[in-house]
């Protein structure tokens, strides 16, 4: 009964065009935001910072990266762990070697080397996709994987690979508390998924998404498709890179290589597409699935009672979502977006939906 | 010249274990267009039920004789490999049908988490050893030709020569079965082939099947060899590169590209890897791979991409 869009008249163009043209979503939105900001640090505990909110969050920004080139410009990427390596490293590097670097502008500087790197591996797609392109980035991941292990002065001349940041703050406050850090990436996701979603709505988003729908018919209507692709390339690179440096900055704090294997390639993938592909809001969905559901199943079994060791828990999560990949690819190629916009269709309608 | 011959033929051996492995990817993608990420899977699935069958079946039935135990555990692999086939078939690709290439492969990438799981749920995640009594020990060649001749390992002479069998029988199979003929019907032409009433589903079916069984030997072969263990599933990663190199649509390609990488690996490990640290084994095929597709997308041996709108 509450969300209706009656007497909602758009009167100008702007008002058609805002990101949330219904008042109840944006109000919706709003309060989200703001429940996020100000309730959530007082009240959750520190195992919850720690253990789901601090990387549900990064991770999403991962994924709203890999969404812009997968969901977006559809090109596929195996390649996204690589790319967060890049970001988390050369962000170390910015921080370590330049004095009184700020930690916000590190960051920053690790999404800028992602960017390059990504564009780099991001020029096959001119003249290879899909299948092809999934090998080309394959060779990022395992490359980036490679230079980051054997190559000392990435880690700063440190012999096993690992590196580690302490004592980082921003504008003169301490990042400590997990509160703390929770709001750092809070911040981030907040500026990042509002950037995204605006690229996308905007013309070289539409760039994209013709690109993704038939690269030759958008090449015929005029669209430059070595802009479009390698766009799509630099934006999502630069986004996986700056999540690539929160989750080694903010959630690790002291990484190796391995914290971005090609495992979190594949993982991101999964989040993208369980969440729904060409959707920021999917990015989110999927990135809290994915986050959570091993959590659960590894609680689940003791709270029901059923000893179950910790071995064959992981590796029902890997049959879960295997599972669940085919099944949404079957069912409901869109993911959770989807649902979630078919349940506000409906809500819209109700209880008249005819 | 001795260590070269040695390092080159070792390559060759690893090659040739990528090729088994890309047999499978190229065999898929020719009848179905699916291009198969969960081959490696399949290769850790295959080597897992054959090591565990061949540890069971003795306990089950009390029959002896390493010959016979391995011989049913194989058959047994065999018919797992085959129910896999199917299923993925029925629940997965024939809902799929008409799907862009990157749906599928996303797909089959959910199949490989699928299979690396059940895998390990029922088998179990150790090391397992597989033993088919392929001899062990190395041998000397060429000591005639020259001072102290090259060492090379029986076990990758009888891996060789298994592996060579296996692509003759495949290439009977297909030559000169009417099964084989209405495999290479579809590969050429899907529309054309069921309208002579070439049955498409059960094509798939025995074409993944046939996929299983490279998956088997391949499995079982590099099994013997480094034991059955997870690892086993990102090794066979790199037969993603062979194929590209060799071309997605052809069988020589996938064998000449993977005996190229596994050469070209070895090589530069030893010859290049000291001046970068060491290690490029885990990216060399992939950046070759790269490299080879900006200068010819098709690969060595595949068929020329033209896009049409």
């Amino acid at each position: 009964m509450l969300y209706r869009e009656n007497g909602q008249f758009k009167t100008t163009y702007r008002t058609d065009q805002q990101i949330f043209p219904i008042v109840q979503d944006k109000v919706v939105i709003l309060g989200l935001i703001a429940l996020a900001v100000f309730a959530v640090p007082m009240l959750a505990p520190e195992y919850l910072f720690r253990a789901i909110l601090i990387p549900f969050l990064i991770l999403s920004l991962a994924a709203i990266g890999l969404n812009i080139l997968v969901g977006y410009c559809g090109q596929i990427s195996l390649g996204t762990g690589g790319f967060m390596a890049v970001g988390a490293y050369m962000a170390y590097n910015a921080f370590v070697r330049i004095d009184g670097m700020p930690v916000i502008v590190a960051i920053l500087l690790g999404g800028l080397s992602a960017t390059i790197v990504g564009v780099l591996f991001g020029i096959p797609s001119l003249r290879i996709k899909g299948l092809y392109l999934a090998v080309a980035t394959l060779a990022a991941q395992f490359f980036t994987d490679w230079a980051f292990l054997r190559i000392k002065w990435f880690t700063n001349d440190s012999s096993s690979g690992s590196v580690s940041v302490s004592g980082i703050n921003v504008l003169g406050f301490a990042i400590e508390t997990p509160a703390q850090k929770y709001l750092l990436c809070l911040a981030f996701v907040i500026v990042f998924a509002l950037l995204a979603k605006n690229l996308v709505r905007s013309n070289i988003g539409r760039e994209w998404m013709a690109i993704r729908d038939m690269d030759v018919a958008a090449a015929v209507i005029g669209i430059r498709p070595v802009y479009a692709k390698l766009t799509a390339f630099a934006v999502s690179s630069f986004i996986v890179g700056v999540a690539g440096a929160l989750w080694g900055f903010v959630h690790l704090g002291s990484w190796e290589p391995a914290a971005f294997s090609v495992d979190r390639s594949f993982q991101l993938l999964f989040m993208v597409i369980i969440g729904g592909l060409g959707s920021i809001m999917g990015s989110f969905f999927g990135a809290a699935f994915i986050v959570i559901l091993p959590i659960i199943l590894d609680s689940l079994p003791q709270r029901l009672g059923i000893p179950i060791d910790t071995a064959l828990a992981s590796h029902l999560t890997f049959m879960i979502f295997g599972g669940l990949i085919v099944f949404f690819l079957i069912v409901e190629p869109h993911g959770i977006a989807r649902l979630w916009s078919t349940a506000k269709e409906k809500l819209r309608l109700w209880p008249f939906p005819h | 010249m001795a260590f070269f011959l040695e390092t080159l033929i070792g390559g060759l051996m690893t090659g040739m274990l990528y090729s088994l492995v890309a047999l499978g990817f190229v065999l898929i993608f020719k009848a179905s267009g699916v291009f198969n990420f969960a081959q490696g899977a399949m290769v850790l699935f295959a080597a897992l039920a054959m090591a565990r069958f061949s540890t069971w079946i003795p306990q089950w039935t009390g029959l002896s004789g390493k010959l016979l135990i391995n011989i049913l555990a194989f058959g047994v692999a065999m018919l797992v490999m085959i129910a896999v086939a199917w299923l993925i078939e029925r629940l997965v690709l024939g809902k799929l049908v008409n799907q862009e290439g990157i749906t599928l492969l996303m797909a089959t990438l959910g199949i490989t988490y699928f299979l690396d799981g059940l895998g390990q749920t029922i088998f179990g995640n150790d090391i397992y050893k597989i033993d088919v009594g392929l001899p062990k020990d190395p041998v000397f060649l060429f000591d005639s030709i020259f001072q102290g001749g090259v060492l090379v390992n029986q076990e990758d002479m009888a891996a060789a020569a298994i592996a060579a069998a296996l692509v003759a029988a495949l290439a009977a199979f297909f030559q000169y079965t009417s099964t084989g003929r209405a495999l290479r019907a579809v590969a050429d032409d899907h529309q054309a082939a069921q309208s002579i009433g070439i049955p498409l589903r059960r094509i798939w079916v025995i074409v993944w099947s046939v996929a299983g069984f490279a998956a088997l030997v391949a499995g079982v072969i590099w099994g013997s060899k480094l034991g059955v263990q997870f690892s086993l599933s990102l090794v066979a990663l790199k037969a993603l590169p062979v194929v590209i190199l060799g071309g997605l649509t052809s069988v020589p390609g996938a064998i000449i590209g993977g005996l190229i990488i596994g050469v070209g690996e070895k090589l530069s490990e030893v010859f290049i890897g000291p001046m970068v640290g060491g290690g490029i084994e885990i990216w060399f095929a992939y950046v070759l791979a790269l490299l080879f597709l900006l200068v010819r997308p098709q690969g060595l041996f595949g068929e020329k991409i033209i896009d049409r709108v």
